[in-house]
């Protein structure tokens, strides 16, 4: 199995463990990625904001890259997906756009090659049970609530989960021995950048999914987006601090997790740069771990 | 000589305005074979009419252009006018400068008058090579099929069987009554829907003309209006419907407990059961997948106690074939599948029910006694949300159509909550509130202003449980900000769509469907009980979503068709269909297959060359079946299939006084 791989800027940054743990578990699982050479932005909301154009043209030319090599492309950030979603979609229903963005990106791209949500890879295309084969840390006894974010199953119509009330990294989670906890705020929107440039918008936004994710009992967050992960868990201390509550809530990118789960030492997968911390739940699994490996 | 007479027509302005209809009549003079030529602004009208009949006679005519509307909407009136006047029906020709001309070009008079002309032209070249045809007769059995005993069904049984004719009403189901008996109360009058529907049950089964078939469904169709041969296959029931007294001592001791169907799996019924305690007939059926005698050979139980002998475990399914005048379609409708809705939890979550669950849980013989109760624990709710259009109008996840009835449901159930639970509060998240209809308007005003329920305009974004209440996010538009309400039960105004076989069935007796699977009327209307297939007419929900008031409307409309058609010995048959030239039919059958109304098959014909006697096959078509659709004649190869009044000389014809 080989794929075209877009990390996007995210994963060089602020999330960059987001980045170690796909790789490090693409690997594991056999999966060769295929890092797109000299990639560009995605444009983000910024370009879309901007002009149509643009915001085609700019996911356009990585996905060109990509179908020159015949590679469907992996897309870990949720934002990054979107865009080059919408992009895949909008040339392969239309030839004049098609032409159109061929001439601005000086390549050619029909939208042949895909863009692909890296949790849709590897549960569809490597398929749980195959995963769970692979599993030798289960995540045993963690009750995890899967956060998708506003983007990775939408819009309705090009999703490959319900919009509204995915299941596809719960069943992941079980997959890898966990206990995925369902819960209603799966797509919930975090606020995205309102965090930063709006507080007073962004902030109960965030209060409102890490007090749902506390009220179902769970022992930690999964999800699949560098700007949830940023709200949820670097922000999670702030925003505590001005609803009076303390959640001490571990938020873990569902890449993490399956390292954990396919062995993977969690050092390795950049767990040391959340900023709520991992460590008793790291612990917990080891024991678990060590309680199964002296039985 | 052919002798043609051409009529323009100004359609009051309607063509006039757009087309110089004098000088369409002057050209048409020299169009070769006119003989006679004129406008006037009105032809439809009485007048007109004698115009042209006065023409026929003075000027000799032998053949007949109008130039007026679409032949749709005159093209009956002309073909009487004419043959009053003496000639064929089929010696006229329409030509459509209306919707074809003055309607699509009001801005450029000159050039719609060339196309206008150009029509004239055309429709004189082809009444050229028009041929009188004769409507010839088919006889017409008198009886009458419903499908489906619903309110609709009963209603078409009902009417027809007053007029004297003998109707069969086939119910897939163990008890006529279909949705209209789960329903609790009826808008706008809040009078109990079982009320008014049982006497007419007890009505229809009593009837000395109606034949009640329960659990029975259409197997095969064949035939054609006034002749239709349906099979029926009579399940298997294991109870001997002669022989049962309807005592009820068998449901009592059945060991076996199956969510009940009708009560929205909200309660159990026995594994031999009537689905309600007023069916009709009321004398049970074994559920053979669920009896524990079918699936382990033990128990019997019921045939022990049995004070009639009636329960047969060796019947079996049972098929007859009758045959009908006429078929009238009433099958209903199904509620769409809201676990699309991932938002509403639907399934998830107990207390989130649709409308229907609701009307059970209202109702005296549902699951709670009337009493509104959750589902997952018993407790009275005080505050229940309902959410309109789920499912309709939501071309994203569910239907583009608007349900039609759930606003006026919607606010009966509004007003029964407020009315039965003391201090209650109904909220009602709605898009528009739609209450077209006598009473309707007035009704939905009690609601908010007398019973207090409170409405929202906006949608519902998410559900949610938080302890024992279901939290519900919306939008209130008019407000222009979220709302949050703690709610106790959540009812779904879930859309109506069609019954998940419904195409089967469309496919089966051989009428269209929409997109939707909605069965489709003859003109939306005109012709809104016909359907395109002669002798086959629509009533109720399985046409599009309709309350109880337009279903019984519409099912007394189709029993007038059905009798008009059963008043007559024989019907006329429409002359237009196709006809084969045997000489040069190689029968290779590629018209068979083609033919939406299997109308034709092969038949062997002897014939004799170098004097030998020599068999071969050739098409034949069935002219009670053929509709005159012409799909075969593209087919046909060699030419031998050609419709008439559409031959394709005829067409040609047309074509080449177009063109050359």
């Amino acid at each position: 199995m080989k794929y075209a791989y877009y990390p996007g800027c995210s994963l060089s940054s602020t999330g960059v463990e987001y980045d170690i743990s796909t790789k490090k578990v693409a690997k594991s699982l056999g999966i060769e990625l295929w890092e797109i050479p000299e990639w560009n932005c995605c444009g983000a909301s910024s370009a879309h904001l901007t002009d149509h154009l643009l915001a085609l043209a700019l996911p356009a030319r990585n996905l060109a890259i990509a179908e020159e090599k015949g590679l469907d492309v992996a897309i870990p950030c949720a934002a990054c997906y979107a865009r080059c979603k919408a992009t895949e979609v909008e040339v392969r229903n239309s030839k004049e756009m098609q032409e159109t963005i061929s001439a601005v990106i000086e390549r050619q791209y029909t939208g042949k090659s895909q863009a692909r949500a890296l949790l849709d890879v590897f549960v569809n295309d490597l398929g749980l049970e195959s995963i769970n084969t692979l599993v030798n840390k289960p995540l045993k006894d963690l009750k995890v609530v899967s956060y998708y974010g506003c983007l990775l199953v939408r819009p309705p119509k090009l999703g490959f989960d319900d919009a509204e009330d995915p299941q596809s990294m719960d069943k992941l989670i079980e997959a890898l021995g966990g206990t995925p906890v369902d819960w209603a705020f799966k797509t919930e929107c975090c606020g995205a950048a309102h965090a930063t440039t709006k507080s007073e918008v962004g902030f109960p936004m965030i209060e409102k999914i890490l007090t749902a994710a506390k009220e179902t009992g769970a022992d930690c967050i999964a999800t699949a987006c560098p700007l949830c992960m940023s709200n949820l868990d670097m922000r999670q201390t702030q925003v505590g601090a001005k609803y009076g509550q303390n959640y001490s809530l571990p938020v873990f990118y569902f890449t993490e997790l399956m390292g954990i789960a396919l062995g993977i030492n969690p050092q390795e997968l950049g767990i040391s740069k959340h900023f709520v911390d991992v460590s008793g739940i790291v612990k917990k699994l080891n024991e678990a771990a060590g309680r199964r490996d002296t039985a | 000589m052919k002798r043609v007479g051409v009529f323009i027509c100004h359609c009051g302005t309607n063509i006039s305005a757009a087309v110089d209809c004098e000088k369409v009549a002057e050209n048409a003079k020299s169009f070769p074979g006119v003989a006679y030529s004129t406008d006037y602004k009105y032809m439809c009208a009485e007048p007109g009419q004698e115009l042209i009949k006065k023409a026929i006679k003075e000027q000799k005519l032998d053949r007949i252009v109008v130039a007026s509307c679409s032949p749709r909407m005159h093209e009956p009136t002309f073909r009487r006018c004419i043959e009053s006047g003496g000639l064929n029906a089929y010696l006229l020709e329409m030509a459509n400068i209306r919707e074809h001309c003055s309607w699509v070009h009001p801005d450029d008079k000159e050039r719609a008058t060339i196309k206008a002309t150009d029509l004239v032209k055309m429709a004189v070249a082809k009444v050229m090579q028009n041929e009188a045809l004769v409507r010839s007769t088919i006889p017409i059995t008198k009886r009458a099929l419903v499908i489906g005993g619903g309110i609709a069904g009963i209603q078409a049984a009902l009417d027809i069987a007053n007029t004297g004719h003998i109707v069969d009403v086939v119910e897939k189901e163990p008890s006529i009554g279909g949705r209209m008996a789960q329903v609790d109360k009826t808008f706008p009058t809040l009078d109990c829907s079982a009320c008014i529907l049982t006497p007419k049950m007890v009505d229809v089964a009593n009837h000395p003309n109606v034949n009640l078939i329960t659990y029975s469904e259409i197997e095969k169709v064949e035939g054609y209006v006034g002749n239709f041969d349906v099979t029926i296959r009579k399940k298997a029931r294991s109870v001997d419907l002669k022989a049962c007294t309807g005592c009820g001592t068998c449901i009592q001791k059945c060991p076996t407990k199956v969510p009940s169907e009708f009560e929205m799996e909200m309660m159990d019924r026995k594994a031999i059961y009537t689905p309600f305690p007023q069916a009709i007939p009321n004398k049970p059926v074994i559920d053979r997948e669920n009896c524990r005698y079918f699936k382990s050979g033990k128990c019997g139980v019921c045939q022990k106690v049995c004070p009639t002998n009636a329960v047969d475990f060796t019947q079996e399914d049972e098929l007859v074939t009758e045959r009908y005048g006429a078929i009238v379609v009433a099958t209903g409708f199904d509620l769409f599948d809201e676990s699309v809705y991932g938002e509403y939890g639907y399934g998830k979550y107990k207390d989130v029910i649709t409308g229907l669950h609701f009307e059970r849980l209202l109702n005296a013989s549902g699951p709670t006694m009337g009493k509104i109760k959750r589902p997952s624990d018993g407790k009275i709710p005080q505050n229940v949300v309902f959410i309109k259009c789920v499912g309709s109008r939501d071309e994203a996840k569910g239907k583009a159509y608007c349900s039609k009835t759930c606003c006026m449901y919607t606010a009966k159930h509004a007003t029964l909550v407020r009315e039965k639970i003391k201090d209650s509060n109904a909220y009602v998240f709605y898009m528009d509130v739609r209450t077209p209809g006598k009473g309707y308007d007035e009704f939905y005003t009690r609601t908010t202003d007398q019973y207090g329920a409170k409405y929202i305009r906006g949608r519902v974004s998410k559900i949610y449980e938080k302890g024992d209440k279901l939290i519900v996010w919306g939008e209130d538009t008019l407000l222009g900000r979220p709302v949050e309400i703690e709610a106790d039960m959540v009812v779904l105004a879930t859309a109506m769509v069609a019954k998940a076989d419904a195409a089967k069935l469309a496919q089966m007796v051989g009428f269209s469907y929409d997109q939707n699977h909605f069965y489709t009327e003859a003109h939306p209307k005109l012709a809104p009980v016909e359907t395109h297939t002669a002798g086959v007419f629509l009533a109720g929900a399985c046409q599009g979503p309709k309350d109880i008031p337009e279903s019984v409307a519409q099912a007394s409309a189709a029993a007038v068709k059905v009798c008009g058609l059963l008043s007559k010995e024989e019907m006329p048959t429409e002359p237009i269909i196709s006809a084969v030239n045997e000489a040069i039919c190689s029968g290779c059958g590629m018209c068979v297959p083609v033919c939406p109304y299997t109308a034709i098959d092969l038949k062997v014909i002897q014939e004799r060359i170098h004097g030998k006697t020599v068999s071969r096959k050739v098409a034949n078509v069935n002219s009670g079946l053929c509709q005159g659709c012409g799909a075969c004649t593209v087919a046909c190869r060699s030419a031998a299939l050609n419709l008439k009044h559409f031959t394709n000389e005829q067409i040609l014809a047309e074509v080449d006084a177009l063109c050359l």
